[in-house]
């Protein structure tokens, strides 16, 4: 992991800087440049996690009289949040989504395609690579198309499947859910097969040689040498591949739409088909709500486990 | 692999692990080839269908191939608009984040403050969230600011949603950029700015290009930020452009969708190639904040 494994403190320490570290106007002068920073991210970062916030605890709607003059409701949109079936469900689907995608999907998959790397002839392995990365480096909604076009009723998969003579189901609608996992394999391994990749580069060779000649099969070797070795870019990859298919919006709305009905509305979905098309807006605000406090928990986990690379 | 124990002893004696390793290897090229035509398929459609005049949702080799998807899409409404708002989007972002984030790195590389770690801490949170959960805050705080479809109020909150992972990295790239260059120009009398614009920033150009690149390739790429917060035509990227494309049409031409695609696609992949050349491996974790 190349960003967040840098120092925060800095190394440079000069005597410039100490000597005169008291005086009010040094310390006003030197965090001027931070400025714009802090008021780009305070208006448009962090003034829309407090609004969210507090609009969740408002009736707050698209139009009419509740747009203009929301009332505060306190926890309504909570406590209504906890008997809504479609909240359930969507909170459900969102950990199905995360853990079939990101935690088993491109992890495994990313994981396998980098050690396949390592053993199969090498013009394969950078061609193989070379596909694998234009699926994940494609805009989002591209990629979206490309899967769509995959999965549609007379789609690609189905016509392939005509072709050995077997009648595929409605993917999209039937296996609304089973269609969007695969869709996010599809686009997001690159990410796990570049940061495996990089990982495996790190395991000192001597340790399997040595491992080998005392008799450790390839599968013993991997398992119980590789993967110890490399756990901390295992624990890394799992949360970032986590938090990024938490927010996946793009994909899925353009596969399905959240739907039928809501059968694929996973968090973020949720809270725009809430907000936008039933104009609902604190209740959307809400459901946004409790999907950062989700990834604000995951966030926090996260960096616990960078800790002590970090300090 | 294990069941093919002796016959190399005449071929290749001193590779021990010969036999075993041969096995391997064809077996791993042959699931890895597998894998390749998997992820192949998806992509070989966009690329068939916008040559095919008679393209469908299925795969399928044209009968004829022909340029007419594209020329057809050629025109200032469908495609060029959209194209130069992204780009006009893009840019800005870029140059905004760009800015802001070499500025707000000075400090924090440079000098020791106490809220540093703090504040690093922060950004680092910030780099985490799911940034499409916070679609509808955001909206409603647009419509009281009077900011919908506004595109330099969108250049904002995506230069905003890019700013915690582009001061990370830029003050990483300045961290490597050794400060006894500067503490000459200090003792001249050159001002803290100065020694910035004129000593660090062309040291760490590569760096910069890289922030640089990685912001517009993500600004580029973004459907739902201008999806939610611009409206009028005239305003919409390319991605909400294709998306309204493919939303509209009652039986979606497909061959121009997959045209608009590759034009739309084409300037992002080829910048991931600069980025990767520049910076090897290092342009890995802009997943983290993709999407």
């Amino acid at each position: 992991m190349s960003v967040p494994t840098a120092t925060v403190t800095t190394a440079v320490r000069t005597s410039a800087s100490s000597s005169r570290r008291h005086s009010p106007g040094r310390v006003l002068q030197r965090t001027a440049p931070l400025i714009p920073a802090v008021v780009l991210l305070g208006m448009f970062l962090l003034g829309p996690i407090l609004y969210s916030l507090y609009g969740s605890l408002t009736d707050r709607a698209m139009s009419g009289y509740k747009a203009a003059a929301p009332q505060f409701v306190g926890l309504d949109n909570y406590v209504a949040l906890l008997s809504d079936p479609a909240f359930l469900k969507s909170i459900l689907l969102t950990a199905v989504f995360v853990f079939a995608s990101a935690i088993v999907g491109q992890n495994v998959l990313g994981m396998a395609l980098a050690v396949l790397m390592r053993h199969c002839a090498r013009p394969l392995a950078s061609l193989v690579g070379g596909i694998v990365v234009v699926a994940w480096a494609l805009p989002e909604i591209v990629a979206a198309f490309a899967c769509y076009a995959f999965f549609a009723s007379e789609g690609t998969l189905n016509s392939m499947l005509a072709f050995i003579g077997l009648t595929g189901p409605k993917w999209l609608l039937t296996f609304p859910m089973l269609s969007v996992i695969l869709a996010n394999v599809w686009r997001g391994t690159a990410f796990s097969m570049m940061q495996y990749n990089a990982a495996l580069a790190q395991v000192p060779p001597e340790v399997k040689e040595s491992a080998a000649i005392d008799g450790a099969s390839a599968a013993q070797s991997f398992f119980r040498i590789t993967l110890p070795i490399i756990r901390r870019s295992i624990a890394t990859n799992l949360m970032l591949t986590t938090l990024q298919t938490l927010g996946v919006f793009t994909l899925i709305w353009v596969m399905t739409g959240g739907g039928p009905g809501t059968s694929s509305s996973t968090l973020p979905v949720l809270a725009y088909q809430e907000a936008f098309k039933f104009s609902q807006v604190g209740y959307g605000t809400a459901i946004a709500t409790v999907t950062l406090l989700v990834g604000a928990v995951f966030s926090v986990v996260y960096m616990k486990l960078l800790k002590p690379e970090v300090d | 692999m294990p069941h093919m124990p002796d016959m190399p002893q005449q071929t290749a004696p001193l590779r021990l692990s010969a036999p075993r390793g041969r096995g391997l290897k064809l077996a791993a090229s042959a699931i890895m080839a597998l894998i390749g035509v998997c992820f192949l398929i998806p992509l070989a459609w966009i690329i068939l269908s916008a040559f095919d005049p008679a393209a469908t949702v299925s795969i399928s080799v044209p009968e004829t191939w022909t340029l007419s998807n594209f020329t057809e899409i050629a025109n200032v409404d469908e495609t060029l608009r959209p194209l130069w708002n992204s780009v006009l989007i893009s840019l800005g972002t870029a140059t905004l984040t760009v800015v802001v984030a070499t500025l707000a790195a000075y400090p924090l590389s440079r000098f020791q403050m106490r809220f540093n770690k703090a504040f690093m801490y922060t950004i680092l949170f910030g780099t985490c969230l799911p940034i499409t959960a916070m679609m509808v805050p955001v909206y409603t705080l647009f419509v009281s600011f009077q900011l919908l479809d506004s595109v330099a109020g969108t250049i904002a909150f995506m230069a905003a949603t890019s700013l915690p992972m582009a001061i990370w990295m830029m003050k990483n790239f300045m961290d490597s950029v050794p400060l006894s260059l500067e503490e000459a120009s200090w003792v001249d009398g050159a001002s803290a700015m100065t020694a910035l614009w004129r000593i660090v920033v062309p040291l760490m150009k590569p760096g910069i290009a890289v922030v640089f690149i990685f912001v517009f390739t993500g600004a580029w790429g973004n459907f739902f930020v201008p999806f939610v917060l611009l409206f009028a035509p005239e305003h919409q990227p390319a991605a909400v452009a294709i998306y309204n494309f493919f939303g509209t049409h009652g039986s979606i031409a497909y061959g121009k969708l997959a045209a608009f695609s590759i034009f739309y696609s084409t300037p992002v992949l080829l910048l991931y190639l600069i980025v990767q050349r520049r910076a090897g491996g290092g342009f890995a974790m802009v997943g983290a904040v993709k999407g």
